[in-house]
């Protein structure tokens, strides 16, 4: 296994800007491993082929004497909710096989301005619907620390690509969790930006109240470099916040030194109490916590009545707002068409397609949400949920009165078996738990790995919450968290995890 | 049907039984959906995000038919419409 | 089809009292779309693109794709809601209105429900005799328009019978400001022609606004009329029909008028009228049914998500209130006494359409009474011979021009005539005209003289006749005279200079 994989974003940047190597040895040597191992984990749907033109192109620049971004060269793997006109974009239906856009999402033509190597994109529950990417249409992803179980979901393949370092860098989407929960399953670093942080133009919209595009990597630091390129505002994206945003990445070196620790007040929940998780998640939780404490930081314990009821708020209002988005795959303008057999009306057709095109848990939200908004109905389910965001917003706002941050076990369990909760979606729907009142209050989340659960040996993530617009404090909080832990682990956590095909 | 998907019988019944937790989701959320609750549409709160009324690029008709199941011409082609003029 | 039973006009109003209600769509003339940055084909410059060109990837609603609100879109609405009396919203927003339909790019149409940017108004209309009609304002509200089906492989070209349907987006996204009236009372027996006042009366406030191209034969204004009856003496109002697709003045007085006596004929007869849309047609001059109103008609309206309220600013709301134009009745007021006009003079111009054409030429420098004539006079009769506007055969500058060569008397008011014919053939302004048929009056008593002399000398006795009083002599003279003359003499000049010869 070639050493350039197991580098950081930040260090292979570093190494492609001294010249000590190139950026197609480096997309070579990821292309080599997603050839090794991929048929494993199955974090690809689709592999890049302009990748090493790309990277030949930045070599080029960069010969010339261009003066190139910090991740120029550096590979990266897209979740196939962002459009891009390289390769073809799914989101991980059938519906949507072969799909070509005939314009890149706006973090991805950043990415690419920024000098990334799109080098692949990454599976995922089909349009983002599911927490274990077991909803693809296209097969699950295996979470490289156990291939027998789920690596999260919704984002399953970007985090499994990271985690299996066949890219250092990936982009994800997170609209209940989907960033943060695989973060947590796969032992890797996810931020769910605040809501309008980073532009959905371009992101398969699920629940536009909701969604919201940020990075995923092994590092805090690598991902505010990522977010440094993708974020800020985008004119095409209206709720895109025009605020001027400080340097994640600095946020993150700053975070690295620790300082930011003393006297950081972090706010626990008292409504979420251990009985809510696996024992080892719990234990892991407080650990961190522990160390943190340690460097000067104040645990202070919160309130927050309402995020109890964030869940069913959540399952009412992405329902509602997904069967709305997914109304556009009809058959006509693009994706699947199935015309029953001698034909039929345009209604017929659009019906058949729907009912083939679409996988079980993308039409069990299209009917559920189809009914919430229905006549006489939308006061009692859309519209009281929004009052759920109100009273869940206030929660938070009373909570940041005390706390400079509120930390959280990014979910309640490790990762689970393939299969083990796929029949029970109610069961599916709570490990997003934790994750669900950032989105619907719009505030940023960040999950950085907080060890292994002791009964299972499987990564555990803690999640960090900061009021809307504060990022930064995420990136200086996780660094600083994380710097503490790898020296206490001697090492990055994923250097613990299995071997991936090492003999094959 | 309003959501335009043809359903199997065991896909219906199903779902029947899944609306129960629609319902749940409901009983739970109106503990506290009271009326002095005003409803968050936007996560962030703004109002007027406009555009300049300025032509920007467009999609080329080869562009905008590239992923058309059915096509005639310059046009998108679908068979026959149940129905009436809108 | 079994024949439709119509019943007498007037014995229809005997018996019920029609109440009626307009939801008139405006294509407003903006440079882009409502929600995207395509051309906007109801913009004048446009309306000839070939299918499927004037296209965003919202427009399509792509996956990946948001809209964003054109400013200008909002302004027109704002002003034409001030101009209809409305008031002006504090803040509004967009909903979404799902339905399936296959020139829906997004199978949802972004309007405004229970948030109308204009709402509680009323408009002045008149009628021909000049009584005045107030038309209650119920909202405008902003939303896009949807794209265009062709049927094909039936007969007829109607959806009935085809065998497929071609579909073109360029429409799709087209800006519209929806006003819809309250129920209207009292009509009576001027229903229909209330109707066809009220759809011209938004016509000339649209253009006045210069918002809107306003051409009803190219859909830029498009008329749904709402018909019920209900018999004299009951309170409750009758089921009423919806009659869609009426494209032209004349074609919104005749609907309504059918309505009224089918109606009354099925509930004379004892039947119920089914609560339905139904559609013109222009060449029998009948509606016929379409779909019925039932619960299927679920739009499941809910906020758009990708969109934030609007609030207009107070001061943008004044601003644009000072630069309304004059309310079509007031213009009309104020022109008919500024010209001093009577009734007759003043509706015979109203009625003929060409108010503007009549006051551009005043201003460019003639007398009201001139203007007036050439108008409804030589204008009219010649545009009536080849079946066009009056307008569109010569601009109101040019009239002028030719009224000041008659009143400078280089032309007499024959050939005036003769000259407007060649302005309107094409072949330059007046006086190029003037000059290129050599059509000026001869007005060198030298050459007339000379003519004289000539005439008098074939017809000697003549001069003898006259000098013996019997003036009438001169006629055949002044015959001959404008006939050497072919016609460009001043026939009074021309005898003034025999007298005088016969005198000395
Ligand atoms: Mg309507
Ligand atoms: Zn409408």
């Amino acid at each position: 296994m070639s050493e350039i994989i197991r580098w950081t974003a930040a260090e292979l940047g570093a190494k492609l800007s001294a010249g000590e190597v190139s950026s197609v040895e480096a997309t070579q040597a990821h292309l080599d491993r997603i050839a090794a191992v991929d048929g494993d984990v199955h974090a690809f749907l689709h592999i890049n082929e302009h990748a090493l033109d790309a990277a030949a192109d930045i070599d080029r620049r960069r010969a010339a004497g261009e003066t190139l971004g910090e991740l120029a060269g550096v590979p990266l793997a897209i979740k196939d909710v962002l459009v891009t006109t390289d390769q073809p974009s799914t989101s991980g239906s059938r519906i949507l096989e072969g799909y070509r856009s005939p314009f890149d999402a706006t973090v991805v033509a950043r990415s690419r301005a920024a000098g990334l190597i799109g080098i692949g994109k990454t599976n995922m529950d089909e349009f983002a619907m599911g927490s274990s990417t077991e909803h693809s249409a296209y097969g699950p992803t295996h979470n490289p620390w156990d291939l027998d179980r789920i690596p999260g979901g919704s984002g399953g393949g970007s985090a499994a690509a990271v985690a299996a370092f066949e890219a250092p860098l990936a982009l994800g989407s997170d609209t209940g969790g989907s960033i943060r929960q695989p973060a947590h399953v796969t032992g890797t670093v996810g931020i769910k930006p605040t809501y309008g942080g980073v532009s959905r133009y371009g992101a398969i919209a699920l629940a536009s109240s909701l969604d919201q595009v940020g990075p995923v990597s092994r590092t805090v630091l690598d991902a505010g470099l990522l977010h440094d390129v993708i974020g800020g505002h985008d004119p095409k994206d209206s709720t895109s916040l025009p605020d001027v945003w400080p340097s994640f990445a600095a946020a993150a070196r700053e975070g690295a030194t620790r300082q930011v620790l003393k006297g950081l007040k972090v706010g626990v929940i008292k409504e979420l109490p251990d009985s809510g998780f696996q024992t080892g998640v719990a234990s892991s939780f407080h650990a961190a916590l522990a160390q943190m404490e340690a460097q000067g930081a104040e645990v202070v314990e919160i309130s927050a009545p309402h995020f109890e009821y964030g869940v069913a708020a959540y399952y009412l209002i992405l329902p509602a707002e997904a069967s709305s988005n997914l109304a556009k795959f009809d058959s006509v303008r693009f994706g699947l068409r199935v015309t029953p057999d001698g034909g039929g009306t345009v209604e017929d057709v659009m019906s058949l397609t729907r009912e083939v095109g679409f996988g079980p848990e993308v039409k069990r939200r299209i009917i559920l949400g189809t009914y919430a908004l229905s006549a006489g109905y939308y006061d009692a389910y859309y519209g009281s949920a929004q009052k759920v965001r109100t009273l869940i917003q206030r929660d938070f706002d009373a909570a940041f009165a005390q706390v400079d941050v509120i930390a959280t076990p990014s979910a309640p369990t490790t990762a689970f078996k393939l299969g083990e909760k796929i029949d029970d979606p109610l069961q599916m729907y709570l490990n997003d738990l934790t994750t669900i009142p950032a989105n619907l209050a719009g505030v940023p989340g960040i999950s950085i790995p907080s060890g292994l659960a002791e009964e299972d040996g499987l990564p555990v993530g803690i999640q960090f919450l900061a009021p809307a617009r504060e990022d930064a404090r995420l990136y200086r909080v996780g660094a600083a968290l994380e710097a503490l832990l790898v020296d206490a682990w001697g090492g990055p956590l994923l250097d613990r995890a299995p071997v991936l095909g090492g003999t094959r | 049907m309003l959501a335009r998907i043809q359903l199997s019988d065991d896909e219906v019944t199903q779902l029947t039984g899944q609306l129960d937790a629609i319902v749940d989701n409901i009983a739970k959320v109106s503990e506290v959906a009271t009326p002095d609750v005003e409803p968050t549409s936007h996560p962030i709160a703004m109002h007027n995000v406009f555009r300049k009324d300025v032509v920007g690029q467009t999609l080329t008709t080869a562009q905008a038919l590239q992923n058309a199941p059915d096509a005639d011409g310059d046009r998108f082609r679908v068979t026959a419409i149940l129905g009436e003029e809108q | 089809m079994a024949a439709v039973k119509l019943m007498d006009f007037d014995k229809a109003l005997e018996l019920f009292e029609p109440v009626l209600g307009f939801e008139v769509h405006v294509e407003l003339n903006t440079e882009t779309k409502m929600f995207s940055d395509a051309p906007n084909p109801a913009n004048e410059r446009n309306h000839d693109a070939a299918p499927n060109t004037l296209i965003a990837p919202v427009d399509l609603g792509l996956p990946g794709s948001l809209p964003v609100v054109n400013e200008t879109a909002v302004r027109s609405s704002i002003s034409l809601g001030l101009a209809l009396g409305c008031s002006i919203a504090e803040s509004c927003r967009f909903a979404r209105k799902n339905y399936f339909y296959p020139d829906l790019g997004k199978n949802y149409q972004i309007s405004q429900y229970d948030e109308p940017i204009a709402f509680e108004g009323s408009v002045e209309v008149e009628l021909e005799d000049g009584t005045l009609v107030t038309i209650p304002i119920e909202r405008a509200h902003m939303e896009e328009d949807a794209g265009k089906l062709t049927h094909m492989g039936g007969a007829t070209g109607r959806i009935q019978g085809a065998e497929y349907s071609l579909v073109d987006y360029n429409r799709a996204g087209v800006p519209l400001v929806e006003i819809v009236t309250k129920p209207i009372f009292g009509a009576e027996h001027r229903a229909p022609e209330i109707a066809k006042a009220y759809v011209a009366t938004i016509r000339d406030i649209v253009r006045g606004l210069g918002i809107s191209e306003a051409r009803l034969e190219r859909g830029n204004l498009r008329c749904d009329a709402n018909v019920s009856l209900r018999p004299r003496g009951q309170e409750k109002l009758g089921t009423r029909t919806e009659t869609k697709n009426v494209n032209s003045m004349r074609s919104v007085e005749r609907a309504v008028r059918y309505e009224i006596q089918r109606q009354a004929a099925i509930l004379a007869d004892g039947g119920t009228i089914t609560q339905e849309t139904r559609h013109w047609h222009e060449d029998t001059g009948t509606t016929s049914p379409g779909r019925p109103k039932s619960d299927a008609d679920d739009y499941r309206y809910f906020p758009e998500p990708d969109l934030l309220p609007v609030r207009p600013a107070g001061e943008l709301v004044e601003e644009l209130r000072a630069a309304l134009p004059e309310q079509p009745v007031a213009r009309r007021r104020r022109l008919k006494s500024a010209w001093g006009f009577g009734d007759i003079e003043f509706q015979g111009v109203v009625n003929a359409g060409l108010l503007d054409e009549v006051e551009a030429t005043i201003v460019a420098g003639t007398t009201a009474d001139a203007a007036r004539k050439w108008w409804t006079g030589e204008i009219s009769r010649i545009a009536n011979e080849r079946e066009v506007d009056a307008a569109s055969l010569i601009d109101p500058a040019s009239v002028a021009a030719l009224q000041q060569l008659v009143d400078a008397g280089t032309l007499t008011d024959k050939l005036a005539r003769q000259v407007l014919e060649g302005v309107i053939a094409g072949e330059g302004t007046p006086q190029q005209v003037v000059d290129a048929r050599g059509l000026a009056v001869v007005s060198d008593d030298g050459a007339l003289i000379a003519a004289i002399d000539e005439a008098l000398a074939a017809q000697p006795d003549v001069l003898a006749k006259i000098k013996d009083g019997k003036v009438q002599a001169a006629g055949a003279v002044i015959g001959a005279v404008m006939k050497a003359m072919k016609g460009q003499a001043d026939a009074a000049r021309v005898r003034e200079l025999i007298l005088e010869r016969a005198a000395q």
